[in-house]
């Protein structure tokens, strides 16, 4: 495109370039701000009033957090949640997916209608949590994975790579004898690891964040994950909390260092896929939702 | 991006055909069968069965008579939804977010785009999206522990700074007046640096031509701005601006559920905490069911609504 070099057009640019930089700066600065200060010591954090550096570097912080168990039992709980959780989400969406996009399947429009009613209608919170307790799930850990499994967004999404994948190659498959299972696994699969990557991503982000299940369906305190870790932490020392439980190894408020750093505990997974995240997750948003 | 925005391409279903060959057809289809029932079962038993379980709205459910031996009340519970003061309260609550929601976030990400738009320079634009995208990836009980962290009266940054330029400090945490800006500032932190990917990919549609005739006839970049990059995306726009009507009553149960205290409950109990505080604290399934039974109806509706609204207005519709 040409560049057009005019004086308000320069003027446009700087302005333009100045403010998205602020925009940028604002958005991160709390992030920088909580890292730096989980880094510092109690007394240095209230002397001197830092946004970004702190004079004193410590790692008090983070011994305190793993001086005891509550914050370890629950990363490891995350953990093995974000690890079973991803890979029983993609093996149901996988398998669902690929049977909706097979074209000459009876049936097929009436599951995916099935499937987008979930999406504008639902029974809701209390009735979902009487099938859950029904099933038995309530305190254990497969209640934060189970009733939370197929995300329908994320099977149209897959349910679209699949279909516009090239018909002749299942054709041909077929031609050479192999079997659904054997076209799925051998042949469509290996093809789409960019959709599957995409999609992995999305669940495994969805299942570390993982929260409202465990207030849910969890009353055992040794059972939870790190997220509902973090809110008793910092909500505990704001004083707002009138639930104090599975709190009972800090016995004094948290100090502001300490939150610090369990917050940057629980984000530092995020931010470690956050690169791949970027590359993929701006073309799973699009791949949903613009036609074609 | 809110996922009704989803195209299925769902075709016409296909022509009769005689019922010896459909049969055929399933038997020969029935490993793909095989492959669709787990995720058919998750579907029926999660989502499905809490539908049909809707009932105990009309009923005294008893959990040790369960749904099936439950008294039926009628419409008891939507009778005391309908008089409860309460009602009103989170009525008002829920509208008002919405609005200030609309007005104060909806444009963010407009105007945002419209900015990373006129960048010419690849690397600073993408650098710039980098940064905006990140609070998207963080969890609500992130997002809210930093500002919980930040805004505290204890040594929290925000009050040290007013302090230090001479204002009192402010329980920012614990006040009625704060909290609405509190929740719109934090939607708008996480969400508004994401929502641009659509309008983006929106303008980087727009035929180049346009923009060069126009500074043939020297046309300002502003002008540019509002005479070809904004008319080009209101499609987007309206659709956008839809599925966030049919959302009215979604405003994110986590993350105002994280917010909710003792001191701002008059402003910030919504349906959702209501019926999680009503049913799973104090036990009172039926009348909660009631309070979810009548949020995810009025929603059902708008949702219908706007869509018939969009295609009158000439768009395509959602779904």
């Amino acid at each position: 495109m040409v560049q057009d070099k005019t004086i308000s057009s320069r003027i446009f640019d700087i302005v333009n370039y100045t403010l998205l930089s602020i925009i940028g700066l604002v958005t991160i600065l709390p992030f920088l701000h909580v890292i730096a200060g989980s880094f510092t010591t109690v007394t240095e954090l209230a002397q001197k009033q830092f946004v970004l550096f702190p004079t004193v570097w410590s790692l008090d912080a983070y011994k305190y957090v793993f001086s005891t168990n509550t914050v370890f039992r629950s990363l490891g709980v995350s953990v093995g949640v974000t690890f079973f959780g991803t890979l029983f989400s993609m093996l149901l969406t996988c398998l669902m997916a690929y049977g909706l996009s097979r074209r000459d399947l009876d049936g097929r429009n009436f599951i995916m209608f099935m499937v987008l009613f979930t999406m504008l209608f639902s029974g809701g919170m209390i009735p979902t949590f009487l099938v859950v307790k029904e099933m038995g799930l309530i305190d254990t850990y497969a209640a934060l994975i189970v009733p939370t499994a197929i995300n329908a967004f994320n099977l149209i999404i897959m349910r679209n790579f699949f279909q516009n994948l090239p018909e002749g190659l299942e054709e041909s498959a077929k031609i050479d004898g192999a079997g659904d299972w054997g076209i799925l696994f051998r042949i469509v699969i290996p093809l789409s690891m960019p959709a599957i990557a995409t999609i992995s991503l999305f669940y495994a982000v969805t299942y570390w964040n993982t929260y409202m299940s465990a207030i849910l369906y969890l009353n055992d305190a040794a059972k939870w994950p790190v997220q509902v870790i973090l809110r008793q932490i910092v909500i505990l020392a704001s004083g707002l909390a009138a639930d104090t439980s599975g709190m009972d190894e800090f016995v004094r408020p948290p100090e502001q260092t300490v939150k610090m750093a369990v917050i940057v505990i629980a984000t530092l997974p995020i931010l470690c896929v956050y690169p791949f995240l970027q590359k993929h997750f701006a073309k799973g948003a699009l791949l949903g939702s613009i036609k074609g | 991006m809110s996922e009704t925005a989803v195209k299925t391409g769902m075709r016409k279903s296909t022509p009769k055909i005689p019922e010896s060959g459909r049969m055929r057809r399933i038997i020969k289809n029935r490993a793909i069968y095989l492959m669709i029932l787990p995720g058919f079962l998750y579907f029926l038993i999660f989502k499905y069965i809490p539908m049909s379980g809707l009932i105990i709205a009309f009923q005294e459910y008893q959990a040790y008579l369960g749904v099936t031996g439950s008294p039926w009340v009628g419409l008891k519970h939507f009778e005391r939804l309908f008089t409860e003061p309460m009602f009103f309260t989170i009525l008002g609550n829920t509208l008002l977010l919405f609005f200030l929601n609309l007005a104060f976030y909806f444009p963010v990400p407009i105007i945002l785009a419209l900015m990373l738009n006129e960048v010419r320079r690849e690397v600073f634009k993408r650098f710039i999206q980098t940064l905006v995208y990140i609070p998207h990836f963080m969890s609500w009980v992130i997002i809210v522990s930093i500002s919980f962290v930040m805004l505290s009266m204890d040594r929290g940054i925000i009050n040290e700074l007013m302090v230090m330029a001479g204002f009192d400090k402010i329980n920012f945490l614990m006040s009625s007046d704060w909290f609405r800006p509190m929740y719109v500032m934090q939607v708008i932190w996480r969400e508004a640096g994401w929502g641009t990917i659509i309008y983006l990919a929106a303008m980087a549609a727009i035929d180049p031509g346009l923009y060069e005739a126009s500074r043939m006839d020297g046309a300002s970049r502003f002008r540019q701005m509002w005479h070809i990059t904004l008319p080009s995306i209101r499609s987007v726009i309206v659709v956008l601006l839809i599925l966030k009507i049919g959302d009215v009553l979604e405003l994110g149960f986590e993350h105002i559920y994280l917010l909710l205290n003792s001191m701002n409950r008059d402003v910030a109990e919504i349906f959702d905490t209501y019926v999680y505080t009503a049913g799973l604290k104090q036990g009172q399934f039926s009348f909660s069911t009631a309070v979810g039974f009548f949020k995810s109806l009025i929603g059902l509706i708008l949702v219908m609504l706007a869509n018939k609204l969009a295609k009158k207005a000439g768009e395509e519709g959602i779904y």
